[in-house]
């Protein structure tokens, strides 16, 4: 790990100057991606700005929406009264990632920042789009079987890694950040992006910018929602794929579906047609079956992750039936 | 040579350069603690405490095992590396030193968090428990008993992690059940398969109703 300057911030606005004229700084929260990463020398900021001690770690019932903090701890946030109660997805999708101990450090802002696990980003011999612009994309004919089978491009087809990501497009979260100029609020599904031909940026949050808070508008899904993970082992392991799943019933009638999609693009898929099929149908596996042939349309595999094109379907329509009570 | 002074030339001015900022920062530092709020306010767009710049220690403050220590670390100094190297606590284990094996669990402010991961400077004022902390004395923590008792570990390399987030695994309400306690306790990779038996003694100590 090379050297870096440290600085402590007390306030938001000390945080986001500590920024200032400084195209190498960064924030630190968690450090739980951002010091691995270092370690290997795929990031090396020549300053950290320390955020732990902003006052942004409150989970709170608004008027008509829950607001977490940035630096609420993953664990905090999966354990709180409120999110159990009102976004039982959410914690679902929080336990269902890394470890406890990880969790303890995890913050939110930390989680929706961090990097893919593609093994080219991680080796810094080997090319990769996403570290360094230009050097190309090992795994488009590699080793590629984590890798995206939605909106993937010539230069990059990594995933985004998080599981609470998921939980939050699927809940039409917003997200709040603050810059030099003030705050700015972006739909959670618009806050990362898709590779492209620009892979080194994950995200549309600016470098001089921070998140402060992510909102939750009140829903009715918290009676019917289930994450659904599929790794290579029961636990502590990063999706193959996952399905966040959650359903507004009258009685057996869907009024309302959220589906979201992990391990399979470089941002959180919302599924969007496949929730409009099920507005107004019945619960069968019949019709979760239907649903999920309409979200896979549009998935392109690669050499090692034909798998996923069978699993995906099969992942969504088992999340279904649980959110459902249909198991 | 010239190659060597043109890169040496900017480093000192940014060392001494950041210096100066210490010192300003500091002095603001100082000043709000003794002056009225509106210098507080002024002050707030600069309230970052400027810790170090590269290439130098800081010093760092930290109560480990209820001990204070008072270090001067380098910022890259990981709280496993500090823990080990500086105060000779080998106790905790370095596995992977990448977050994946749980080998190097201690309590920071009684919550378990992975060591490795972790900068010792992002702990100033806390409190560390390592493996070290967890006797009394010459009796050992009902945890360390219960893992003797069920054989626990073969080789042992794994074990202060995963006696360090047992203890922290039943504090923190998770080891209600077998498989709440194998999901919450997923962190901790052991190579030698002792986990039937690791899972054994916490729900040992988890009925024995003493938390800590
Ligand atoms: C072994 C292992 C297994 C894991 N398994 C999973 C898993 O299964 N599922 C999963 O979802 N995750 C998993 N993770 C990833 C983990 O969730 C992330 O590392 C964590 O959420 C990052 O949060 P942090 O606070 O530690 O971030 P940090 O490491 O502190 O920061 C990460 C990035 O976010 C930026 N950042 C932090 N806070 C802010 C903010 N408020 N505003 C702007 N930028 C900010 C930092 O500058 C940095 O670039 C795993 C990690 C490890 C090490
Ligand atoms: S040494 Fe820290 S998790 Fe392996
Ligand atoms: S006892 Fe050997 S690794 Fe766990």
């Amino acid at each position: 790990m090379i050297q870096f300057q440290y600085e402590r911030a007390a306030t938001t606005k000390a945080a986001i100057n500590g920024l200032a004229n400084s195209t190498h700084a960064k924030f630190i929260a968690g450090g739980t991606n951002l010091v691995d990463l270092m370690k290997r020398n795929v990031m090396a900021p020549t300053k950290l700005v320390d955020i732990n001690r902003v006052p942004l770690k409150d989970i709170q019932q608004l008027n008509g929406k829950i607001s977490i903090g940035a630096l609420a701890l993953n664990s905090q946030v999966a354990d709180h009264p409120l999110i159990l109660e009102k976004h039982p997805l959410l914690s679902q999708a929080l336990n269902a990632g890394a470890s406890a101990q990880i969790r303890n450090m995890a913050t939110v802002g930390g989680n929706m920042m961090q990097r893919t696990r593609c093994p080219y980003f991680y080796d810094t011999a080997l090319p990769c789009n996403k570290r360094e612009p230009g050097s190309g994309c090992g795994a488009l004919e590699g080793v590629n079987r984590m890798h995206a089978i939605f909106g993937t491009s010539e230069q990059c087809i990594a995933v985004h890694p998080s599981d609470m990501c998921i939980a939050l497009v699927a809940l039409d979260a917003s997200v709040i950040v603050a810059g030099p100029k003030g705050e700015r609020r972006i739909p959670f599904e618009e806050f990362h992006r898709l590779p492209g031909n620009q892979p080194e940026k994950d995200n549309v949050l600016q470098n001089n910018e921070m998140i402060i808070s992510v909102e939750i508008p009140d829903n009715e899904l918290s009676k019917n929602a289930h994450y659904f993970k599929v790794r290579d082992r029961a636990s502590y392991a990063f999706a193959l794929v996952s399905v966040a799943a959650a359903l507004t019933m009258d009685g057996k009638v869907i009024r309302d579906a959220r589906l979201a999609m992990g391990g399979v693009a470089h941002k959180p898929w919302r599924l969007r047609e496949a929730e409009r099929s099920l507005a107004g149908k019945t619960v069968s596996e019949e019709t979760f079956r239907q649903a999920a042939e309409i979200a896979m349309q549009g998935a392109k595999a690669f050499k090692y992750n034909a798998f996923k094109l069978k699993l995906g379907p099969n992942v969504i329509v088992e999340a279904l039936k649980n959110a459902a009570g249909l198991v | 040579m010239d190659k060597h002074k043109s890169t040496e030339k900017p480093e000192k001015e940014l060392s001494s350069e950041s210096r100066r900022d210490f010192l300003k920062t500091t002095s603001i530092l100082t000043a709000i603690a003794v002056a009225p709020a509106t210098v507080a306010k002024a002050a707030e767009f600069n309230l970052g405490e400027k810790m170090s710049t590269a290439f130098e220690t800081t010093p760092v403050n930290l109560t480990v095992n209820g001990v204070k220590k008072q270090l001067n670390l380098e910022p890259r100094a990981t709280l496993l590396d500090t823990l080990r190297e500086q105060l000779d606590l080998t106790g905790t284990k370095k596995g992977c030193d990448y977050g994946q094996c749980g080998a190097c669990t201690v309590h920071v402010n009684g919550q378990r968090v992975l060591s490795c991961l972790s900068l010792a400077i992002m702990h100033e004022g806390q409190e560390v428990t390592t493996i070290e902390g967890l006797a009394k004395g010459q009796e050992l923590h009902p945890m360390q008993q219960a893992f003797i008792k069920h054989d626990g570990f073969q080789c042992g390399y794994c074990t202060p992690g995963q006696i360090m987030s047992a203890v922290a695994c039943i504090q923190e309400g998770h080891a209600n059940n077998e498989a709440d306690i194998k999901e919450f306790m997923s962190g901790n990779i052991c190579r030698c398969g002792a986990y039937p038996n690791i899972v054994k003694a916490i729900q040992e100590v988890k009925n024995g109703g003493r938390k800590s």
